[in-house]
C-alpha cells in the first residue's frame, strides 16, 4: 500500500488537501482535510444581530448571497417579521443570479479544464476539448467570462455589486427596483438565456428541462455532433471515460429546498434517505466533533448549541471541518440532491440507474441551470415598483432564529441565539461541510471519502486525474466549509 | 512577459471573484494584452498539487523570475505564531511561511482585499486566529513582514484594499506597475493606490440631492442619503465606488445600504452597530472629511430647513413620491 498527499488542490474555491491510501491501483481510503480555519463562529459572538449582515457574506466570496439569505432568515425567524412579495421576488433573483452563475463558472472554470490535461492527449477527442476547455486559453471559457460579468449586472441593479452585498435584508430587500430597471433586468437575463442556448445546450432550454429520462437524454445528444454544444460535449466525454461508473455517493440526499414565493418554494425540501422522499426534520441535525481539531463536546450535538472551540490536541484530528449528519446518515447535498427531491423526472432515473456519480452532478447542475433561467425571467416581470419591497421589524432583547437556503453548492443552514441584544451563538453548517466532513464517532468516513474508494489510480500518478473529477464533481466550496 | 504568482491565504476568496468581473475587456484579454502572465490563480490555473508546488519551488530558487506576488486574504499568525490554522494543502507548511519565503523573492508585493492589507474581516472579533495584514496590522504599520519590508524591486507592499476589491483597481494598479511606472508617491498612507484612494465615495453618489439637504433616510430601502441614520460613511470612505460602477450599474448606496469603508483599515470594527449613525446631542459622530465642525452643524441646519418638500418626502419613501417640478419658459 502506498499514500499520497494531493495539494493544494486548485479550482475548488478555497483550500483542500487530500490523503489517499492506494492499494492495487485504486483508492483503499481517503482522508480529506480542509487545511484553513478563519473562526467566524467566534467573530460573531457578541456583535449586534444586524451587523451579522455584514460578516456572514464575508464568509465566502463565491456563496456570498447564499450566506446573506441564511443569515437575513435567520434574522427574520428571530424578529417573527415577514417579508412583502417583492422581497421574496428580489432575493430570488439575486440568489438565482448567484448561483446560476456558480453552475456556470464551476462548468466552465473549475470542472472541464481537467478534459484538457496532458494524460488525455492520445483521445481521440483531445484536440477539439483541448482548444474548447484549456485552462485560461479555451475559446469556451474565453467566451464564458464576458456572459457571466454580462449576467451579473443583475447585482449591480438589485444589489449594488457582488459579492458582499448588505441588500439583503430581513424584511426584503433594501433596494427597491425602479421601472426602467425591471425592463432591463429583463434585457439582462434574456441575454444570458440567449448564450445558454446558443454555445451551452445549443437548444431551447425548455428542450433540456423536458427531458424525461435518460433514453430521451441520449436521444437529445444524437440528434446532433458531439462537439455542438459545450454540454453534448461533456455528455460524449462522460460516456467515453465512464463517468457514470466514478465518484459514487452515499445514496442519500439532502435538500432544503428554494426560492419561496407566497409560501411555495420553487424547489422543493426534504431528504431522500433509504429510496423514500421525506420533509426535513432539522432537529435532526447534529455535528460531530471526533476527527476535527476542535474540542468541547463528546456527543455530536445540534447547531443551535454547537460549540466552535479550535484545539490542536485531538491526535485522531486531521481536518478543521466539523462532520455533520442527519439522522446519523451521511448525507449528500448539491444540485443533484435537490433536482432528485424535487422530482425532476430526468434526475430521477438518472440517480436511479446510476446513484450519485460524477456524471449525475454535472448533469443535474446544467438540468438546473435551463430550469432556474425561465423562472428567473419570471419573476422579474412579476416585480411591481409601486408595491413595498422591504417590511421593517423589531429586534427582540433575547431569542433565537433559524436560516435555510440552497447555495449552488447545496444546503446551507445557520443557526442564531441573542441574549441581551447581541448574539450570544451562531452556527454555520454550509454544503461543503455536508459533502467533505471527516469522520465522524463511528469512524463512518465522510460523503468525499466514500465516493473516492474504489477511483483507479495510474501508475506514476502524483494527482490522480480520476481522483480530481471526482473531488470537482461536487463544486467544493471549502472556505464555506469550516468557515 | 511579466510574471504574475496568486496566492489566496485567510480570505474568502471573493476578490478573485470579483476579478473575474472584469469587463469591456474581460479578465483575459486584459492580461493578454499587458503581456501579464499568471504563473498560476487558484481559480483559473490548470496546475494542482505538486505542479503548484513545483511552481513555488523554482521561483524559490530563482529558475522562474517573480515579478508580482498577489496574496488575496490575511496572514493567520495563530495558534502561538505557528500559522497551523492555515497550512497549505499538501506542502506540510503554513501559508505564513510560504508567503515569507515567496515575498523575498517577488519585484513588487500586492495585498489584494483588507484582509491581506491590514486583516480585515478575518481579523475582527476576538481574533482567535491572530490574523493580520502583509505590512499593516489594522492602522499600524508592521504587520507580517515588517514596517521595513521592501520587494525586490525596493517598494513597500502594494495595498489593492477593498472588500471586496473593484475589478479594475487590480488590473489597473497591475497594468501600471507591469509598465514600470510604479513610484513610492503612488500609493497614499496606508499603502493604497491613489488612483482609486485619493477619490471619496461620495463623489458621485446619486443621493448627493438628499444629502444637499439633509434629508434623511430611516430605514432600509428609503431613497434619503444615509449618512445621518443609516451609518453611511460615504463622506469619508477613499474610493471611487461611486463613480465607476460595480457590476456594470451599482454600488453600495445605489443599492440601498451604507458605505462601511471597506477600503480603511479596520473597517471590520467600527464599535457600534455598522448600519446606525453614532450620535452626539443629534449630531452625528463622524463629520465628512475635511469639513468643519461647526460649518458643518451650520450648514446642516440651514440646509434642513430650507429642505424642499419634495425631498423630506421621498427621502422617507421606497418609491418616488413627488418628481422634480418641471420648468417651462411660460406659465
Amino acid at each position: 500500500m502506498s499514500r499520497i498527499l494531493v495539494g493544494p488542490f486548485n479550482r475548488v474555491e478555497g483550500d483542500l488537501e487530500i490523503s489517499l491510501d492506494i492499494e492495487e491501483g485504486q483508492v483503499n481510503s481517503a482522508r480529506v482535510n480542509s487545511p484553513l480555519f478563519r473562526g467566524f463562529e467566534r467573530i460573531l459572538q457578541g456583535q449586534q444581530p444586524m451587523d451579522a449582515l455584514v460578516y456572514t457574506p464575508r464568509i465566502c466570496g463565491i456563496c456570498s448571497v447564499s450566506q446573506s439569505v441564511a443569515c437575513a432568515n435567520a434574522l427574520a425567524d428571530l424578529m417573527d417579521l415577514d417579508v412583502p412579495e417583492n422581497g421574496e421576488l428580489a432575493t430570488n433573483l439575486v440568489l438565482a443570479n448567484e448561483n446560476m452563475t456558480d453552475l456556470l463558472t464551476h462548468f466552465y472554470l473549475f470542472f472541464m479544464p481537467d478534459f484538457a490535461r496532458e494524460i488525455y492527449a492520445g483521445q481521440p477527442w483531445f484536440s477539439e476539448v483541448e482548444s474548447r476547455y484549456k485552462a485560461q486559453k479555451g475559446s469556451a471559457s474565453q467566451r464564458m467570462l464576458p456572459a457571466r460579468s454580462d449576467f451579473l449586472h443583475l447585482m449591480g441593479i438589485m444589489a449594488g455589486k457582488w459579492p458582499h452585498t448588505l441588500s439583503l435584508q430581513p424584511g426584503g430587500s433594501s433596494k427597491p427596483v425602479e421601472p426602467q430597471e425591471r425592463i432591463r433586468l429583463l434585457a439582462v437575463i434574456g441575454s444570458f438565456r440567449r448564450y445558454l442556448e446558443q454555445h451551452l445546450f445549443g437548444d431551447d432550454l425548455e428542450a433540456i428541462t423536458e427531458l424525461q429520462s435518460v433514453d430521451e437524454l441520449q436521444d437529445w445528444a444524437d440528434k446532433a455532433d458531439w462537439a455542438s454544444s459545450d454540454f453534448r460535449t461533456f455528455l460524449h466525454l462522460s460516456d467515453k471515460l465512464q463517468l457514470s461508473e466514478l465518484g459514487q455517493g452515499t445514496g442519500q440526499f439532502l435538500s432544503y429546498g428554494n426560492y419561496p414565493v407566497k409560501g411555495q418554494r420553487f424547489i422543493r425540501s426534504g431528504t431522500y434517505l433509504d429510496g423514500k422522499i421525506n420533509p426535513v426534520d432539522s432537529s435532526q441535525i447534529t455535528e460531530d466533533l471526533a476527527y476535527a481539531w476542535m474540542q468541547g463536546g463528546d456527543q455530536p450535538l445540534h447547531p443551535s448549541s454547537g460549540i466552535t472551540e479550535p484545539s490542536l490536541d485531538n491526535s485522531e484530528a486531521y481536518s478543521w471541518c466539523k462532520a455533520p449528519r442527519l439522522q446519523q446518515q451521511v448525507v449528500e447535498v448539491g444540485a443533484l440532491s435537490r433536482q432528485l427531491i424535487n422530482g425532476h423526472p430526468l434526475i430521477t432515473d438518472l440517480v436511479r440507474q446510476q446513484g450519485a456519480t460524477v456524471e449525475s452532478r454535472i448533469i443535474a447542475r446544467l438540468v438546473e441551470l435551463a430550469l432556474v433561467i425561465p423562472q428567473m425571467q419570471h419573476w422579474a416581470k412579476a416585480l411591481n415598483p409601486n408595491e413595498p419591497f422591504c417590511h421593517q421589524g423589531k429586534l427582540p432583547k433575547e431569542g433565537s432564529g433559524v436560516g435555510m437556503v440552497e447555495a449552488a453548492r447545496g444546503s446551507l443552514g445557520h443557526w442564531l441565539r441573542v441574549e441581551k441584544g447581541r448574539i450570544s451563538n451562531y452556527q454555520i453548517i454550509a454544503p461543503t461541510t455536508w459533502n467533505f466532513s471527516p469522520r465522524d464517532q463511528q469512524s463512518v468516513p465522510g460523503v468525499l471519502e466514500q465516493a473516492l474508494v474504489g477511483t483507479p489510480v495510474q501508475p506514476g500518478e502524483k494527482e490522480p486525474v480520476a481522483v480530481q473529477h471526482i473531488v470537482r464533481s461536487f463544486d467544493p466550496c471549502m472556505v464555506c466549509t469550516v468557515h | 512577459m511579466f510574471n504574475v504568482l496568486w496566492l489566496q491565504s485567510a480570505g474568502c476568496g471573493g476578490c478573485s471573484m470579483s476579478l473575474l468581473n472584469a469587463e469591456s475587456p474581460d479578465l483575459l484579454s486584459i492580461l493578454e494584452s499587458a503581456g501579464i502572465n499568471l504563473l498560476w490563480h487558484p481559480s483559473l490555473s490548470e496546475e494542482t498539487g505538486s505542479e503548484v508546488v513545483s511552481i513555488l519551488e523554482q521561483i524559490l530558487s530563482d529558475q522562474i523570475q517573480l515579478d508580482a506576488l498577489c496574496i488575496e486574504g490575511s496572514i493567520l499568525r495563530g495558534p502561538n505564531g505557528t500559522g497551523r490554522f492555515h497550512m497549505l494543502g499538501g506542502t506540510g507548511c503554513s501559508v505564513m511561511e510560504w508567503v515569507q519565503k515567496l515575498s523575498q523573492k517577488s519585484r513588487y508585493l500586492f495585498a489584494i482585499g483588507s484582509c491581506a492589507a491590514y486583516g480585515g474581516i478575518s481579523a475582527a472579533g476576538e481574533n482567535i486566529t491572530d490574523a493580520t495584514g502583509l505590512q499593516f496590522e489594522g492602522e499600524l504599520a508592521g504587520g507580517l513582514l515588517g514596517d521595513h519590508y521592501r520587494s525586490v524591486a525596493g517598494f513597500k507592499a502594494i495595498n489593492i484594499s477593498g472588500c471586496p476589491v473593484h475589478p479594475n483597481w487590480v488590473t489597473e494598479t497591475l497594468i501600471s506597475v507591469a509598465l514600470g511606472e510604479h513610484e513610492e508617491a503612488a500609493l497614499d498612507a496606508f499603502g493604497r493606490p491613489r488612483m482609486y484612494a485619493d477619490q471619496l465615495v461620495h463623489h458621485g453618489c446619486n443621493r448627493n440631492e438628499y444629502y444637499e439637504y439633509k434629508a434623511s433616510a430611516e430605514s432600509p430601502g428609503e431613497r434619503g442619503c444615509m449618512m445621518e441614520n443609516m451609518g453611511c460613511l460615504g463622506t469619508q470612505a477613499h474610493a471611487d465606488c461611486n463613480s465607476r460602477p460595480w457590476n456594470g450599474e451599482g454600488s453600495c448606496t445605489k443599492g440601498g445600504y451604507a458605505c462601511i469603508n471597506c477600503t480603511a483599515p479596520e473597517f471590520e470594527e467600527p464599535g457600534h452597530s455598522f448600519t446606525e449613525t453614532p450620535k452626539i446631542a443629534g449630531i452625528p459622530v463622524g463629520l465628512p472629511t475635511d469639513m468643519p465642525k461647526a460649518w458643518f452643524v451650520a450648514l446642516a441646519s440651514l440646509s434642513k430647513a430650507a429642505t424642499p418638500d419634495r425631498l423630506r418626502k421621498n427621502a422617507t419613501s421606497e418609491k418616488l413620491i413627488y418628481p422634480p417640478t418641471i420648468h417651462k419658459r411660460k406659465n
